[in-house]
């Protein structure tokens, strides 16, 4: 048993702020680690590490990855292709063979919202939720609250607005959670096709003009558009979207003054952000990519490690 | 063959009766009912002091899964199942392979349920062939075999014009139409009720109006046809009023609730745990509480479980892929007495009403009662007892039952069915081969 005291990391709706608060000052010298000549540390020697990947994904999985091979945990990735579900193994068995072969830790990302859970409660390895369908998406929202705080200093009291398809996405999802914890002031801006029901009550406030929605806030979240979603229903056209809701300098300027810019990625540059924006210093969408290897490192240390001293000689 | 049934509170609602009574059973009739019935002579006697006796409880919904799908249940289990949850007779819904959409398959639920010859089982044959939604059953040939009403349950029939043409259909039968009402359209992609647990919890939500707008539109064509509409297991504050309102105007309406549409929110579903996965979905305290104030009210006809058994790998999985529906017959009886009886929002006279006399004004058909001549189906019940859901101990091979672990206070005691004993205390009484199981 390491450091993080729950068995899973399965989301943020029902992490305490203290787990938050550990997670993210760990991630600091998981960092410093990344940025050295040689990025190993033995920490987790002797771990074995498994992404289960029912969704493709090659950022997620590629920075789950290397963060356990940076601590020198054996990671190894399978991607479960439709075609294997197909065959009939139910994913309960598919789990339980890899934890019979020594898996300590399942990282896994699940079309179905809740099936990490469901995996959790079958299975004595730890899981952690790399994204599960609609729902939450833990270490994508911990890295984008340890990119605030890096350059904002803090979390408490700051002014975030996610724009986007907040229904059916779990980074948004996650990250109320998460920053709802800090006294964050929380606005979710989209057309009110892709607003939840009844998001006010996780105490968000809903816009569905990006201007007076962006107005003196500290961060933008862009969340990235999924085209599919679209068929003309939810909304009319990739054209009128990003008429309505790209995101570009000029929006800056309606924020507050050293406000910035996160994306998930993969950017659907020209559609959900502008390229100007986009390559901005102010967007940070690389900079998350080598914190996301960071908060990760953070969150299979805290599983698996032992003390502290291991990660600081 | 005589059978007495002594000093129980006898409740009989369509005889206005309530009170310390005896009951005399004779072969496979009721003989008398009255106080101090002499004993002399009788070897039979049941001491049902602190129990409430009351005429045999129908459920008009249930899903038998036999033929076609026996690792769910079959109509043995489902038989037993019926009889340790208090039932003596129920209704099975035409949702089997093959479909019950002729008189041959009608006719074989028919005969195995008289070979197996525990309750009473009438069969409803389906709207459409294949439930397809398209084309209509042999509905007269159905009728003849012995079906009691139709239904394409579980798929709604989109098609405005078949239902409306089925509605005219059947008033020629003068049978009733149970409607499963939901606008496939609004439901897609949906797992449970569209509001704040939805969000919470990150799965798609159905919203209430899926139903309500279906309801809204059979209860015009059933007004158009004249024909009888039943909707089943109604679940929103929208239907209820649209249903008030069709029966205030004299439309031929009628309409059941569930248990679990009585008793739980969609709150329980923050586990993913597959077993609160049903259809329609859990939904929020103000529904709920609509739905009791409307069983109160008399705008509800009856309480009818949708029984819906599954096979365990159907429910051990994603909650996406789970299948929908609850074990309902063995926890009926207790979910209704604990939380809504025994804290006073329904009375024990109108419970009873909602699970004898209200199914059988829904069908149609005379309603049950103790009175002498009449066959002899009692349900008799200890509201003082204290037990724990356990699914394993179920007759059902459906174990799916979001109610699992929860300590309930009154349950069935006792299921006489023609005059015998066929189950007591939540255990069948074995007095014939029931064959394999």
């Amino acid at each position: 048993m390491g450091l993080f005291k729950r068995k899973d990391l399965l989301g943020l709706r029902n992490v305490e702020k203290e787990e938050i608060k550990t997670l993210l000052e760990t991630a600091v010298p998981m960092r410093d680690i990344i940025t050295r000549a040689i990025k190993k540390v033995p920490a987790l020697k002797g771990k074995a590490i498994v992404n289960v990947f029912y969704e493709n994904s090659t950022r997620t999985s590629t920075s789950f990855e290397l963060a356990g091979k940076y601590l020198s945990a054996d990671t190894i990735n399978l991607s479960v292709s439709r075609s294997s579900v197909q065959k009939g193994e139910s994913l309960k068995d598919t789990i339980k063979t890899i934890e019979m072969m020594g898996a300590d830790i399942l990282v896994m990302r699940h079309p179905s919202s809740g099936a990490p859970h469901y995996v959790a409660r079958n299975t004595s390895a730890r899981v952690i939720n790399a994204g599960d369908g609609i729902n939450e998406h833990p270490t994508q929202a911990l890295l984008d609250m340890y990119s605030i705080l890096r350059h904002k200093g803090t979390l408490e009291g700051l002014k975030i607005a996610i724009v986007g398809d907040i229904l059916h996405s779990r980074v948004a999802r996650s990250n109320i959670f998460g920053l709802s914890k800090f006294g964050c002031e929380l606005r979710v801006i989209g057309p009110s096709t892709l607003i939840p029901s009844n998001i006010e009550k996780l105490g968000v406030k809903v816009y569905s003009n990006l201007e007076s929605g962006l107005r003196d806030v500290d961060i933008i979240n862009v969340l990235r558009i999924q085209k599919e979603r679209q068929q003309g229903v939810l909304f009319p056209s990739v054209d009128e979207y990003q008429e309505l809701y790209m995101v570009t300098p000029r929006h800056l300027d309606l924020a507050a003054d050293d406000a910035i810019v996160l994306h998930p990625g993969p950017m659907n540059r020209g559609i959900e952000i502008s390229t100007e924006l986009a390559e901005s210093p102010r967007c940070l969408v690389n900079e998350q990519v080598t914190n996301g290897v960071a908060v990760r490192m953070a969150i299979l240390y805290l599983m698996l490690g032992g003390g502290k001293d291991e990660i600081t000689y | 063959m005589k059978l007495l049934i002594r000093g129980g509170r006898v409740i009989d609602p369509e005889n206005n009766i309530d009170g310390i009574l005896d009951v005399l059973i004779e072969n496979n009739k009721i003989k008398a009912i009255g106080r101090d019935i002499p004993v002399n002579g009788l070897r039979d006697i049941i001491n049902a002091e602190g129990k409430i006796v009351s005429p045999g409880f129908i459920d008009i919904h249930v899903h038998l899964r036999d033929p076609g799908y026996e690792y769910k249940e079959d109509i043995i289990t489902g038989s037993k199942s019926a009889a340790a949850g208090g039932f003596t007779t129920i209704c099975c819904m035409p949702n089997t392979d093959p479909v019950i959409h002729d008189g041959v398959v009608a006719k074989y639920v028919l005969n195995r349920s008289r070979e197996v010859g525990l309750v009473d089982i009438l069969p409803i044959g389906s709207i459409t062939r294949n439930l397809e939604g398209e084309e209509l059953s042999e509905m007269a040939e159905l009728a003849e075999a012995g079906c009691v009403a139709f239904s394409d349950d579980g798929n709604p029939v989109m098609r405005s014009d078949v239902m409306r043409h089925a509605l005219d259909y059947v008033r020629m039968l003068n049978l009733p139409i149970f409607s499963h009402c939901e606008d496939l359209n609004l439901s897609r992609n949906g797992l449970v009720h569209e509001g704040y647990y939805s969000t919470l919890y990150g799965l798609q939500g159905i919203p209430a109006q899926a139903e309500d707008v279906m309801v809204a539109r059979d209860v015009g064509l059933a007004t158009l046809t004249g024909a009888r509409l039943h909707v089943c297991h109604i679940s929103t504050i929208g239907s209820l009023q649209i249903i008030k309102e069709a029966k205030t105007a004299g439309a031929h309406v009628t309409c059941e609730v569930t248990p679990h549409h009585l008793t739980l929110t969609g709150e329980i579903v923050g586990d993913y745990d597959p077993d609160t996965k049903v259809n329609p979905p859990l939904r929020t305290e103000a529904h709920v509480k609509a739905l009791v104030d409307a069983l109160n009210k008399g705008i509800i006809d009856c309480i009818a479980t949708d029984h819906a058994p599954h096979n365990i790998e159907c429910k051990d999985c994603e909650y996406s892929e789970a299948s929908t529906g609850i074990s309902g017959l063995e926890t009926a009886v207790p979910v209704i007495m604990d939380k809504l009886v025994n804290v006073g929002l329904l009375s024990i006279t109108d419970m009873i009403r909602l699970f004898t006399v209200g199914p059988c004004r829904v069908l149609g058909i005379d309603p049950v009662r103790l009175s002498p001549g009449y066959t002899a189906d009692i349900t008799i019940i200890d509201p003082n007892e204290v037990r724990r859901v356990n699914p394993a101990t179920f007759y059902s091979k459906g174990k799916n039952t979001p109610f699992k672990g929860m300590e309930l206070r009154g349950w069935p005691w006792m299921t006489i069915k023609g005059g015998r004993i066929i189950a007591r205390e939540g255990h069948l009484v074995q007095s014939m081969s029931l064959g394999s199981q």
